[in-house]
């Protein structure tokens, strides 16, 4: 008989080998579905994992990573210092629209004035936009004790009607002939957050999104808020007697990733996606989460799993497109990683006992 | 090297490939299709989808067909036609209006691969051509349906987004149940949304609350006809988009069917045989991507036979929906006795037409 046993202390082993493990159970188990499907495994395989990087059209491919993986990379690191503190921002989807809306709004009220402060003050607004979104789930847990998980969640469907409203209306492009959407901001060179360096996908969402994990790596390891998010999300008595306040907790986290947020959809309205419209939102907010946890909530581990996270989305479109896999297919791939990332992840905490004879 | 030059030294390489014999037509066609939902959604996608498998089944091995579902709009569609124009895809159709700026962007880097946007307006380079459907000559016919057929004369409209295309649909819809009733009115409910379900039951079962006996949908699900059919045959709606025949003879009466397939099947044709140019279609019943789906016996033979001779009238080109007179919401004039309205103010519309009650969202 096999039996679970907590570990006394954690694994080191499984805390850091869980997630390539995680990813080769899902090309393994989904390379059964794919086969099932009657498709050539290794080719799906290898259209998903390898084509983007070294196929026929990586030069195009390898750019559209970064433009794929800086959103969720910025959003997960927020995401990621309040799980750390057992803080459940899940509406950071939410966030990142209002972070667009605000942003957008800021640059296109002074349309078509050029001045360099005109792209600096969308972001500060962007931020504060999903800083200001992030703030409503904060204060209610700290005021009234709501649940921040359910509240932050309702507020996406809000956020995504007023961003139907924008889109419809307060934004509407004057000269677009009443169709919804807002004026494209690659026409506007102020406002634009254009590549920087475009082999590569670099825009300055990406370069925030670096140096972000940056700044979050040093405030983990090195700064006393850092070392109080961890306490909390540890061992929450222990955190009240060394002085933690849990309310300033809960508004710093959820002020930072709603930050974050805010900042992502800024930069992907004023860039890749150029405008403001019905549909803006791609669920950057929600895959966050999953690249967040398979990171290990680690600022560098979630740097690398963005990557792979984007490279599932391009590759997969890829197999979409040129093998003709079903969507789905590919939605189901990519929620397998969280569900291995999550079964293995037991091995972390608990081991496998050969039980004999005892009962 | 800048990718722009990489893209067009690829695209020079198409071009090369396969542009030699362009002006004779081509051997064989990629026909590449990018989809905004699933093509199970029954609705909008799945019309657009049943398009792309009547080409292949018209052209067999002439054709290749390609397509990809659930294509956000923005980057990620950028990303998705590039792929495919690199991939050798010869035209590509992109089914949604969010797909607008990403297709335009895309072709101005593709000069030799041909781009059809459905339902947009923009066409910045010439290997771009849009098309669309007059779907405001099928609202005249279910308008004149729930003109008859309303008892309480209140009949309902659930609206998707305050664009041209839908305020199209409501005027249409109102003036002719107008003109059989004129005693009707008109009650008209913003989903702010193109497809789910949840938002339109709640839509549906508003417009039921008021007393509205007869509910057109601009939105796609089936939702608002499984709320009428819990009345017990005390309101009735038509099928959008696809037949949605599940819910016949009550309370799907009749349907709007979009049909795509003759439009698909002409552009490749066109491409095949050479005789290829750019263009803004806008077909309606004649060319057959308006289809009225079958008008059920729960409608009276009369009614079924004045709003069949509407449908017939208006695919032989002796009426148009928007004849005038028609005054504007505030009673200005737009159009005058006999006038039929130009394009261009259909394409445009912002306004609703006297007699409808209420604003459209600004």
């Amino acid at each position: 008989m096999l039996r679970l046993e907590k570990r006394p202390t954690p694994s080191r082993f499984w805390l850091y080998a869980t997630p390539p493990v995680a990813v080769i159970l899902t090309m393994i188990a989904g390379g059964i579905l794919f086969a099932l499907m009657g498709k050539n495994p290794v080719e799906v395989i290898r259209t998903i994992f390898w084509d983007p990087l070294f196929g026929e059209f990586a030069f195009y491919l390898r750019g559209q990573l970064l433009v794929k993986a800086g959103p969720l990379i910025l959003i997960a690191i927020g995401l990621a210092l309040g799980f750390r503190a057992g803080i459940w921002n899940i509406g950071a989807e939410g966030q990142y629209i209002m972070g667009a809306v605000i942003g957008a709004s800021v640059g296109l009220a002074v349309f078509p004035t050029e001045s360099r402060w005109i792209f600096p003050a969308m972001v500060i607004a962007g931020a504060f936009g999903g800083w200001a979104w992030a703030m409503i789930p904060a204060i209610l847990k700290t005021r009234f004790n709501t649940n921040e998980i359910l509240v932050s969640l309702m507020l996406v469907y809000v956020a995504e009607t007023i961003l139907a409203k924008a889109a419809t209306g307060f934004l509407k492009n004057p000269e677009g002939m009443g169709f919804p959407g807002s004026r494209n901001f690659s026409s506007y060179p102020a406002a634009q957050n254009a590549f920087l360096y475009e082999p590569l996908g670099l825009h300055w969402g990406g370069v925030a999104a670096f140096v972000t994990a940056i700044l979050a790596y040093i405030l983990l390891t090195r700064h006393q808020a850092g070392f109080q998010i961890k306490l909390a999300g540890q061992a929450p008595r222990a955190a009240r007697f060394h002085g933690v306040s849990p309310a300033r907790l809960v508004v710093m986290c959820m002020g930072i990733s709603g930050a974050l947020a805010g900042m992502a959809g800024l930069f992907e309205v004023t860039g890749p996606a150029g405008q403001i419209t019905i549909d803006f939102n791609t669920g950057y907010g929600f895959t966050a989460i999953i690249v967040a946890f398979l990171g290990r909530l680690n600022p560098l581990g979630i740097v690398l799993a963005g990557f792979i996270m984007a490279l599932t989305y391009v590759g997969g479109e890829m197999a979409s497109t040129s093998l003709g896999l079903p969507d789905a297919a590919i939605q189901v791939f990519q929620g397998m990683l969280l569900f291995f990332l999550l079964a293995v992840d037991v091995l972390t905490n608990y081991r496998f006992r050969l039980a004999v004879g005892a009962h | 090297m800048k990718r722009r030059n990489l893209l067009a030294t690829a695209a020079m390489g198409l071009l090369l490939a396969s542009g030699a014999s362009f002006a004779q037509g081509m051997d064989k066609v990629k026909a590449c299709f990018v989809y905004v939902g699933p093509i199970g959604d029954g609705g909008w996608t799945f019309q657009h989808h049943q398009g792309a498998l009547a080409v292949q089944e018209k052209y067999g091995d002439k054709v290749e067909i390609q397509f990809q579902e659930n294509v956000p709009e923005g980057a990620d569609a950028e990303r998705v036609l590039t792929q495919m124009a690199l991939g050798g895809c010869n035209i590509i159709f992109t089914t949604s209006f969010g797909f607008m700026d990403a297709t335009n962007a895309v072709a101005a880097k593709f000069p030799d691969v041909k781009f059809e946007h459905a339902t947009g307006y923009k066409r910045d380079s010439a290997n771009v051509s849009t098309y669309n459907a007059r779907f405001y000559e099928g609202r005249a016919v279910q308008g004149t349906i729930a003109g008859r057929m309303t008892k309480s004369n209140k009949i309902g409209y659930i609206a998707s987004f305050p664009i041209p295309e839908v305020i199209m649909g409501i005027n249409s819809y109102y003036l002719h149940a107008k003109k059989v009733n004129p005693a009707v009115e008109l009650s008209v409910v913003w989903a702010f949304t193109w497809f789910d379900p949840a938002k339109e039951a709640d839509a549906a079962k508003a417009l039921i609350d008021q007393g509205v006996d007869v509910i057109a949908s601009h939105t796609d699900s089936t939702a608002p006809l499984a709320e009428a059919a819990k009345t017990n045959g005390a309101v009735i709606g038509f099928g959008q988009a696809s037949d949605m025949a599940a819910y016949k003879p009550s309370p799907r009466v009749s349907s709007i069917i979009d049909n795509w397939a003759p439009y698909y099947i002409k552009r490749v044709g066109q491409l095949l045989d050479g005789t290829y140019e750019q263009a803004d279609a806008w077909e309606g019943i004649a060319g057959g991507e308006v289809e009225i789906g079958e008008i059920t016996e729960a409608v009276p033979a009369e009614v079924k036979a004045e709003a069949e001779a509407m449908r017939d009238a208006i695919a032989a080109g002796t009426y148009h929906p928007f004849t005038g007179p028609i005054n504007k919401q505030d009673g200005t004039p737009w159009l005058a006795d006999g006038a039929v309205a130009p394009d261009g103010d259909l394409l445009g519309m912002s306004f609703y037409v006297e007699g409808i009650v209420g604003d459209i969202p600004k």
